[in-house]
């Protein structure tokens, strides 16, 4: 009885999904302005997770200090178990070579061109790739992912809203991070470029199994990339679910997300 | 109250560009070097400013020599003319003017530069992708400047001494030859090397003010604007300081 009961664990443990990322109790103010209120949350290995909320509901500060753009005043933020508010500067930038990022202008360096884009995170962490010597590979490998290996001489400004948004994709992509995470990914987009931003979204994560984290307002996006949800209100989780449990809920905050 | 608030916002500034300094010296000895982005820095830096220095050099030199030698030709005195030329814009006039010239140029460029890519977020993409863009951007920038100045010095110098002596050969009749042989005799080390010196120290305040402006920015578009255009300011009372501060010091060890 106990011999099985210990193959149920183990096999329990295997099934269960690596926790990618956790933040607990995080709290950060400006002044009397209290953005983040004791906001949780945990992304599980290949989950794509989506949080909605209002503008100034601590969306932007929660993700900022995620990746560790801003210190939170208290709370932990583990990535892939370390927790980020105790890492120096070296452990701090490895461990966010598992992070990709898509910011909400894309944050292309302009003085550069689409290749040197690209090949700016692998300066300093191309050891991070095994067996890769030849940069441009890596950069046609990741230009081509998004469908723009045409593009690799071309500068940031010689390219649409749609087009800055897949090479900042590519690149956010190249170091081959576990995490990404996505901020307002189809805001400043026609419907039809959102469209086909969400669908690389799917595809880009089925390709390299990553586990990622979207900021959006756009209920379509939610509705076709989330897996689960959390609704953040005044800094804190209001309600979590999958997109239909939150989409049928009767209470009217959540309503007014979907709408 | 308001004049309370202005003086303690200029004071926590200071403070905070006296941390962003002691920031840069903590940081420029530790790896991992920036060599590629600082020689491209100091291409780009003295690319953009060598037509200008050259222009503010030349026009030094014709101007000092026209608006001088009406004076010494009433005293029979105008074969002092290379030797006055030459220590005037040696010692200040030429490293003065040319870092100004400098610093509206170069401390307004990084400023700008800087503070768009702030609120771009280009400069959080690069700390996210995990590169120290204070290295990268900043003191590479800082030291570019620091080391492109002294040059950009020097060279201005010997085209406003020869634009000077263009006007010498054209109104007295002045060889090359002697014209130049007269600078050589009445310069002395003691000339160069302490003007030289102190033009370090106005690229290194220049490219600071310009990278603290541009690194702080905030406030969206018109934060880089305001960004640019007090590095300017900024940047030029720090060079009149240090001019200070560099003609006391020399006073006190070469008496001039």
């Amino acid at each position: 009885m106990n011999q099985t009961q210990n193959i149920l664990d183990d096999t329990k443990k295997q099934n269960a999904k690596k926790l990618m990322l956790e933040i607990v109790d995080l709290r950060k103010s400006f002044g009397d302005n209290h953005v983040l209120n004791g906001f949780n949350l945990e992304l599980f290995e290949g989950e794509n997770l989506v949080i909605m909320g209002k503008s100034g509901s601590g969306k932007s500060v929660m993700i900022k200090c995620l990746v560790g753009l801003m210190q939170a005043d208290s709370g932990s933020i583990k990535v892939m178990g370390k927790d980020i508010t105790k890492l120096n500067r070296v452990e701090l930038d490895n461990i966010r070579t598992e992070i990709g990022f898509l910011f909400q202008g894309n944050a292309l360096y302009d003085s550069m061109t689409v290749r040197e884009n690209l090949e700016f995170p692998l300066r300093r962490h191309k050891k991070k790739l095994e067996n890769i010597n030849d940069t441009t590979l890596l950069v046609i490998e990741a230009l081509e992912s998004v469908g723009l290996a045409h593009a690799i001489n071309l500068m940031p400004s010689e390219l649409s809203g749609g087009m800055k948004k897949r090479i900042a994709l590519a690149r956010a992509l190249i170091l081959k991070p576990k995490i990404i995470l996505y901020d307002e990914p189809t805001s400043g987009l026609d419907p039809i470029t959102s469209k086909e931003i969400i669908e690389l979204m799917r595809r880009v994560q089925k390709q390299y199994k990553t586990s990622s984290l979207i900021i959006t307002h756009d209920v379509d996006c939610a509705r076709v990339v989330s897996e689960r949800m959390i609704l953040l209100v005044d800094g804190t989780n209001y309600a979590e679910g999958t997109f239909n449990e939150l989409a049928l809920s009767n209470d009217e905050q959540v309503k007014v997300f979907f709408k | 109250m308001h004049k309370n608030s202005a003086i303690k916002s200029f004071f926590i500034e200071i403070g905070e560009l006296i941390y962003f300094a002691g920031r840069f010296f903590k940081e420029v000895f530790s790896r991992p070097f920036e060599f590629k982005e600082l020689l491209r820095q100091c291409y780009n830096i003295g690319n953009r400013s060598i037509l200008l220095i050259g222009v503010t050099g030349f026009i030094i030199g014709l101007v000092l020599t026209l608006q001088t030698r009406p004076t010494l030709q009433e005293f029979g005195a105008e074969s002092w003319m290379p030797s006055m030329v030459s220590i005037s814009i040696i010692r200040e006039i030429g490293p003065v003017i040319i870092a100004l010239t400098f610093a509206g140029r170069i401390a307004s460029g990084i400023g700008a530069e800087l503070g768009s890519m702030r609120v771009t977020e280009q400069i959080d993409a690069m700390e996210v992708s995990g590169t120290n863009p204070f290295k990268f951007l900043v003191i590479t920038r800082i030291l570019a400047a620091t080391i492109m100045l002294p040059i950009l010095v020097i060279f201005g110098d010997a085209i406003a001494l020869y634009g000077s002596y263009i006007i010498e050969n054209a109104k007295g009749d002045v060889s090359f030859v002697l014209y130049f042989n007269k600078v050589f005799k009445t310069l002395e080390f003691s000339d160069l090397i302490p003007a030289t010196i102190k033009t370090f120290f106005f690229g290194f305040a220049i490219g600071l003010v310009g990278c603290f402006k541009g690194y702080n920015c905030k406030k969206g578009t018109v934060g880089v604007g305001k960004a640019a255009n007090s590095a300017v300011v900024y940047a030029s009372m720090l060079l009149f300081i240090l001019d200070f501060i560099a003609v006391f010091i020399t006073d006190i060890f070469f008496e001039i």
